[in-house]
């Protein structure tokens, strides 16, 4: 039998058993991730109290994962820092409620675009529905790709209950009416003077309705992701919003 | 012998097992196919089917071509050694890494100019990127580890890798999750989280490989014939456990059906935030830097014919690194909705991290002592040592940016893309060039068709590098001042899009540089295809195959 007097020969024991050297790996590697995860699912400090944040429309919520699908993420943060040029140039830093439903988040972390974080209301319909088409006839030095194909596929939202429903098994609160209404306030959000409208509205405050890429009696890719982009940051009113609140 | 020849043949519980799962796997598989809500999921499970029915087909036909009795683990009291998937994981890098390099080059020419996404949506550049990422690091990069690792541990535990289907297993069932990964990019199937965008189903697929590679790994570190564990495998261990752990965290998604290639994760902002820059980060950490680190043990060692510099270093520099990576994560969330204590936290500990990480680059140059002359004369060992000073750069490079006043400059520009690929390609790249420039005439017993051409290799590469990081340094500290500059009435200075536009010359150089580390892989491709099938000019020249190195 071995006699292990140093230090450096009781890491024989580790060098000389596989199984003890496995889990040695798991608990030194897991101390980290425990302490730096856990605390943010229960201290009440990590997510402010925001009036305004709500969840998803149906299709805003294709519209997300269009977003999501194209990869738009990789050039366009959502994720407006705490520092001077930022706040001026894109507006409230984020807050961590305004994300609170995004499943996956979408901070992103490389600006070859800009921040588009409160990018909502901040150019017009036709000014999307044309940079999407060819991004060089609105701003001439973008280096963004075209994205036709958004406007030639119409958008297939036969399973978005289901989008809806898997998405308030992880926590999001979609009620059972929403779920029920999915297909229709879908189309109703996509159309202009929708005489549902006012139902819509009710269940998901301050949605825009209108027919955002402007053909008539469709509903494609580019409606979709065009009410996502025209939503984003608009939730939260910031002339009401008190920061203070959430300092304990 | 003549009573075990009359014994009749019969399949291992392994084969009968495996046969039974896959023929299960392709019937399912079409079912799902046949009710897929998209034509490309549809696509998928069609490949699932295919490589399904092709792995029953040849476990079957592998039962009939085999021999009555077990493979013997030693011969004449040598380790009968299981190379076959060393060699097929080692050509699969060569192959992957051309492919993720030429990405690379791609998606740069796009940044530099937009005509080259064409309008189409499977080469735009968000569906492309993904692509370079994950070929670069899974594919390329995954294959090196697999092959070396499978290497490494047999060599210095002188045992035959444990199992005979399941060593295949992991690297054909790893290169067919990569195949899923990389159509599902270019199709639009990704869950968007970086470095982990593959979909639910193949995420539960990597999961078996996964479980499996550990198992096998741990299985042949059990029947060594060495009483100690060699250092390079408690780095291979700690990779391998590692990712299985990260990659159960963060994809933790909730499908929307069977039926569908979309899921949706269990996290959310601020905290789906954090568990995928916990996950991101050891990315970084334990897949391109422990498992690298492991191949820098043995391979290093091993070409300098000289033992490692200092054993009591590799031990604290072990549990060093590997405790203070995991982290390190919240340096990607400086300044974001992140809470202040955890960014603080992340990047404490990310400077700390330098001390561990230099401890292994000190290891490795130390090694070299009493043999530094072998870098005039050994371009492949000239290659490996430069992989690692790249790793002492690219590690003092990484506190450095981790601290929140320089982050603030550096996050979201070119500069943290510089960085990636200094360690990326300086470190990663070279250390696996020289690890496959070793393996392949290890594995297949013939001489390297050219050294001369390693030094060309070494070169271009190292040039291409040195152009791609310089560029890149310029680029984003070019426009992290661009974007915080003001006029002296106070207002912002410039519009995004000037920023955007200043930044077109980098482009144009960094993907010069990409070029030329595309072409240095050319000629090691070139090289590795020659070593191991010589022109028959050549083969009749030069005398029979050399005996393998003695260990």
């Amino acid at each position: 039998m071995t006699s292990y007097t140093s230090l450096w020969q009781r890491h024989w024991i580790l060098e000389r058993n596989s199984i003890l050297l496995l889990l040695a790996i798991l608990i030194v590697i897991a101390i980290g991730g425990l302490v730096e995860v856990v605390p943010l699912f229960y201290l009440r400090g990590t997510i402010e109290t925001a009036p305004g944040v709500r969840v998803y429309t149906p299709l805003e919520l294709a519209g997300r994962n269009i977003y999501v699908r194209e990869g738009c993420y990789l050039c366009h943060s959502q994720m407006i820092r705490a520092l001077r040029d930022e706040v001026e140039r894109y507006g409230h830093y984020s807050l961590a409620a305004e994300s609170m439903y995004d499943h996956p988040f979408q901070w992103g972390s490389k600006r070859n675009g800009p921040d588009l974080a409160r990018v909502g209301g901040k150019y017009s319909d036709d000014w999307h529905r044309d940079h999407l088409l060819e991004p060089r006839s609105v701003v001439s030095g973008s280096i963004m790709p075209a994205y036709p194909w958004l406007f030639s596929t119409d958008l297939d939202y036969a399973h978005i209950a289901e989008d809806m429903k898997a998405q308030a098994l992880v926590g999001v609160p979609y009620s059972d009416d929403m779920i029920a209404n999915a297909a229709a306030d879908l189309r109703t959000q996509a159309t202009t003077d929708a005489p549902d409208a006012a139902a819509l509205a009710k269940r998901y405050p301050k949605a825009q309705v209108r027919n955002f890429a402007g053909f008539p009696g469709r509903v494609t890719e580019a409606d979709a992701l065009i009410a996502y982009l025209q939503m984003l940051g608009t939730l939260v009113d910031f002339k009401l919003y008190d920061d203070k609140a959430n300092i304990r | 012998m003549a009573q075990a020849q009359a014994q009749p043949k019969y399949m291992t519980f392994g084969e009968g097992g495996m046969t039974a799962a896959f023929v299960v796997l392709a019937f399912v598989s079409i079912i799902i196919a046949a009710k897929a809500y998209t034509p490309e999921y549809a696509f998928h499970a069609y490949l699932f089917a295919a490589g399904s029915a092709a792995a029953a087909f040849a476990i079957v036909n592998r039962y009939f071509e085999r021999g009555d009795a077990a493979i013997p683990l030693m011969i004449e009291g040598k380790p009968n050694y299981n190379m076959g998937p060393v060699k097929f994981a080692t050509l699969a890098a060569v192959v992957w890494g051309i492919a993720g390099f030429a990405v690379g080059l791609w998606i740069a020419l796009e940044l530099a100019f937009p005509a080259f996404n064409l309008d189409l949506s499977f080469i735009s550049f968000g569906r492309l990127r993904p692509l370079h990422t994950s070929a670069v690091i899974f594919a390329f990069g995954g294959n090196v580890l697999i092959a070396t690792s499978f290497y490494v541990v047999q060599r210095t535990c002188r045992a035959r890798l444990a199992g005979e289907l399941a060593p295949w297993f992991v690297v054909l069932g790893y290169n067919f999750f990569i195949v899923i990964a990389g159509t599902g990019y270019l199709l639009g199937i990704t869950q968007s989280k970086e470095y982990a965008e593959p979909e639910w189903y193949a995420d539960l697929w990597l999961t078996i490989v996964w479980v499996v590679y550990l198992l096998v790994y741990l299985g042949t570190i059990m029947r060594r014939t060495e009483p100690h564990i060699y250092v390079a495998n408690w780095f291979y261990l700690a990779f391998i456990l590692t990712i299985a752990v990260l990659h159960l965290g963060n994809n933790a998604a909730v499908p929307v059906s069977v039926f569908s290639p979309k899921s949706y994760v269990v996290w959310s902002g601020v905290q789906d935030a954090m568990v995928q820059w916990w996950y991101g980060h050891n990315a970084v950490g334990f897949f391109l830097t422990a498992g690298f680190l492991g191949i820098m043990y043995y391979f290093i060692p091993k070409r300098a014919e000289r033992p490692i510099y200092s054993y009591r270093l590799s031990i604290i520099h072990f549990w060093a690194l590997i405790f203070l990576y995991i982290w390190a994560g919240p340096h990607h969330l400086h300044y974001t909705a992140l809470p202040d204590w955890t960014q603080t936290l992340g990047m404490t500990f990310s400077v700390m991290l330098w001390m561990p990480s230099w401890g292994g680059m000190i290891n490795g140059l130390m090694t070299l002592s009493g043999a530094w002359d072998k870098l005039r004369t050994d371009p492949v060992l000239r290659m490996m040592v430069l992989s690692v000073a790249f790793y002492g750069m690219s590690t003092f490079e990484g506190p450095v940016m981790s601290i929140k006043a320089v982050n603030s400059l550096s996050h979201y520009t070119d500069w943290t893309i510089g960085h990636v690929h200094s360690g990326a390609l300086g470190w990663v790249g070279f250390v696996s060039f020289g690890a496959i420039y070793c393996l392949v005439p290890w594995l297949w017993n013939r001489p390297l068709y050219s050294l001369r051409l390693v030094s060309w290799h070494f070169w271009i590469a190292t040039i291409g590098i040195v152009v791609y990081i310089t560029s890149m340094w310029v680029a984003g500290i070019l426009q992290g001042l661009m974007w915080r500059a003001y006029t002296s009435l106070g207002f912002l200075e410039y519009s995004f899009i000037e920023t955007v536009e200043a930044m077109h010359p980098f482009y144009v150089i960094r993907a010069i540089g990409g070029a030329l580390f595309l072409i240095g892989a050319l000629i090691m491709a070139f090289n590795v295809w020659r070593t191991i099938y010589p022109s028959p000019a050549l083969a009749a020249a030069v005398p029979a195959a050399r005996v393998a190195p003695a260990e």
